[in-house]
């Protein structure tokens, strides 16, 4: 069933209850469809509901209502299958500590004894680019290290689903980008991927399509290019003249530019054009603009 | 097809063993210390419990059988609550894993912890306290299945208070306690028949009390027997005592064993 969808959601909902803030809706009806070899980005500030809604499809939590389906499965009625649906999803979750005095190497060949699939043990530990470090124990990583063994640990079963939560937390620039090139290459080798993240230059890297949910409702699906009418939006034109800042917004800027080229008969002094940035456009979509 | 779900659980005893060797202050914490108390305990009284009878031989038979709650009971009712914290738990969560190969790997090392705890034990005791080992086949058969037994019902039943403890750093408060209280009470430190008789009773609900006195009946002559609160070992009660427990244990442990603390 190749057009079968990896991940279905409809009508989630979920509230916390706590004596201190009385009832909370962590997840407040979302839908999301996400095919099969997409990369898929949830986008939203902390507390937004991302993480409670990816651990309610990984089967970690409850829902109060709403329709899950992942790999065709209910996660919170598995019952005598679950090891078989465990065993085609990989996990990375947030702020794991453990397997402290293990090393690298002893870490990722024994996982793989728990999949009926694995991927080679030591060609994982050379894509997430822990090679040298194989042989020291988890507890010299550093917290870039110690994420990419998680990595490591998600993928070893040669998952169709990789559930990725704020993958990329504490790494470097560099280290950043050689996590999403390994990403892109699960995606190209077939395995869909379900992201969170607070990134949005990561969302942007990254995504086929970007889900921003805020106070646990989305407010658009899109490709990260044409999100929030990014693609259409008008272009800021700014510019000095006589001493004073000048701004139009247009839909045909170049024409706008050869106006004003013509007006100051060639440069034209501290002239921008910008469209909006995917920030500017995320910022007013969590209304913090 | 689905990995076997007794390798794993051997595999996780061999890794499990591996990262407790290396964590030093727990190797000699678990290790030593009932061999410090045994020296403490050794040195401080001299006498004789019954004629024929050292205080230490009799607090070798007691320390054996609370080395099986503590290898077993305490440290996995403490260690697991900790793994949840640390995520170790939801990590296995996430991974086709069964709970029986992660039960079977805590049985191996808390297994392999206790021979070696035991044997240093006896080994010590006979070297420095002048400790009679049993000389027939018959009560070295009755030890061997008094730790087999014992191992596993202690293993089970920490498992199964594992989902007592709310997080890791509370863990030992709620736990340690309990294991002393059970000590003092089932006559690991005092000789068992001076005891209150409701301590004694108390105690009599509970494994430690039957795993010492069965202990006894290894390590010490058989004319002690008679001094026992029974009057006798009571061999057929002790292995009754420990199967109902391990079998509650394990009913308990499938129920109520939580991976993380959602």
């Amino acid at each position: 069933m190749a057009n079968e969808l990896a991940i279905l959601v409809q009508g989630l909902r979920k509230t916390y209850s706590s004596k201190a803030s009385g009832k909370k809706a962590a997840v407040a009806g979302i839908d999301l469809e996400v095919a099969r070899g997409e990369i898929f980005a949830l986008l939203g500030p902390n507390g937004a509901g991302k993480t409670t809604t990816v651990e309610i499809l990984e089967g970690y939590r409850s829902r109060d209502e709403g329709t899950v389906k992942v790999l065709g499965q209910d996660p919170a009625k598995l019952g005598k299958n679950s090891w078989a649906w465990r065993n085609r999803i990989g996990f990375v979750l947030q702020s794991t500590n453990d397997s402290q005095d293990l090393s690298v190497h002893e870490t990722v060949h024994h996982f793989a004894n728990y999949y009926s699939n694995p991927r080679d043990p030591d060609s994982v530990i050379e894509e997430v680019g822990l090679s040298e470090k194989s042989n020291s124990r988890i507890q010299t990583l550093s917290g870039g290290q110690r994420r990419r063994l998680d990595v490591a640990l998600g993928i070893i079963g040669n998952p169709e689903i990789l559930f990725l939560d704020e993958p990329t937390t504490g790494f470097d620039p560099e280290a950043r980008r050689a996590f999403w090139d390994l990403i892109r290459k699960l995606r190209d080798e077939g395995t869909t991927i379900l992201l969170t993240t607070h990134y949005l230059d990561e969302a942007e890297a990254l995504a086929d399509r970007v889900a921003v949910i805020v106070e646990g409702k989305i407010v658009e699906v899109a490709t990260p290019i044409s999100l929030g009418g990014r693609n259409t939006a008008k272009a800021r034109i700014t510019w000095l003249e006589n001493g004073i800042r000048q701004e139009i917004a247009s839909d045909s800027p170049t024409a706008e530019v050869e106006k004003l080229s013509a007006r100051f008969g060639g440069e034209v002094p501290e002239l921008s054009v910008v469209r909006p940035s995917l920030e500017d456009i995320y910022l007013k979509m969590i209304g913090k603009s | 097809m689905r990995p076997s779900i007794i390798k794993i659980g051997f595999l996780r005893g061999g890794l499990e063993i591996k990262a407790f060797m290396r964590q030093r202050e727990s190797v000699v914490f678990t290790l030593f210390f009932p061999v410090m108390l045994l020296f403490i305990f050794g040195s401080v009284f001299k006498g004789n419990v019954s004629p024929g009878v050292t205080f230490s031989q009799y607090f070798v038979a007691g320390m054996v059988a609370s080395g099986l709650v503590n290898t077993g009971f305490q440290q996995l009712a403490i260690m697991i609550p900790i793994e949840r914290d640390f995520g170790t738990l939801k990590r296995l969560r996430g991974t086709p894993i069964s709970p029986i190969s992660y039960f079977i790997g805590k049985a191996i090392v808390v297994f392999a912890a206790m021979v070696t705890q035991v044997g240093m034990l006896i080994g010590f005791g006979a070297a420095l306290f002048g400790l009679n080992l049993p000389t027939t086949a018959d009560k070295w058969f009755r030890f061997l299945w008094l730790v087999l037994l014992g191992s596993v019902c202690s293993t089970i039943l920490g498992i199964a208070f594992s989902a007592i403890p709310k997080n890791g750093r509370g863990a030992s408060a709620v736990v340690s306690p309990i294991v002393i209280i059970l000590q003092f009470f089932s006559g690991v430190f005092f000789v068992f028949s001076t005891l209150p008789v409701w301590m004694q009773q108390f105690a009599a609900l509970f494994p430690l009390k039957w795993l010492t006195q069965g202990m006894r009946s290894v390590f010490l002559p058989d004319s002690f027997a008679t001094r026992e609160v029974g009057g006798s070992w009571e061999i057929a009660q002790i292995a009754i005592v420990l199967i109902i427990w391990t079998i509650a244990g394990t009913y308990l442990a499938l129920r109520t064993f939580k991976w993380s603390d959602k």
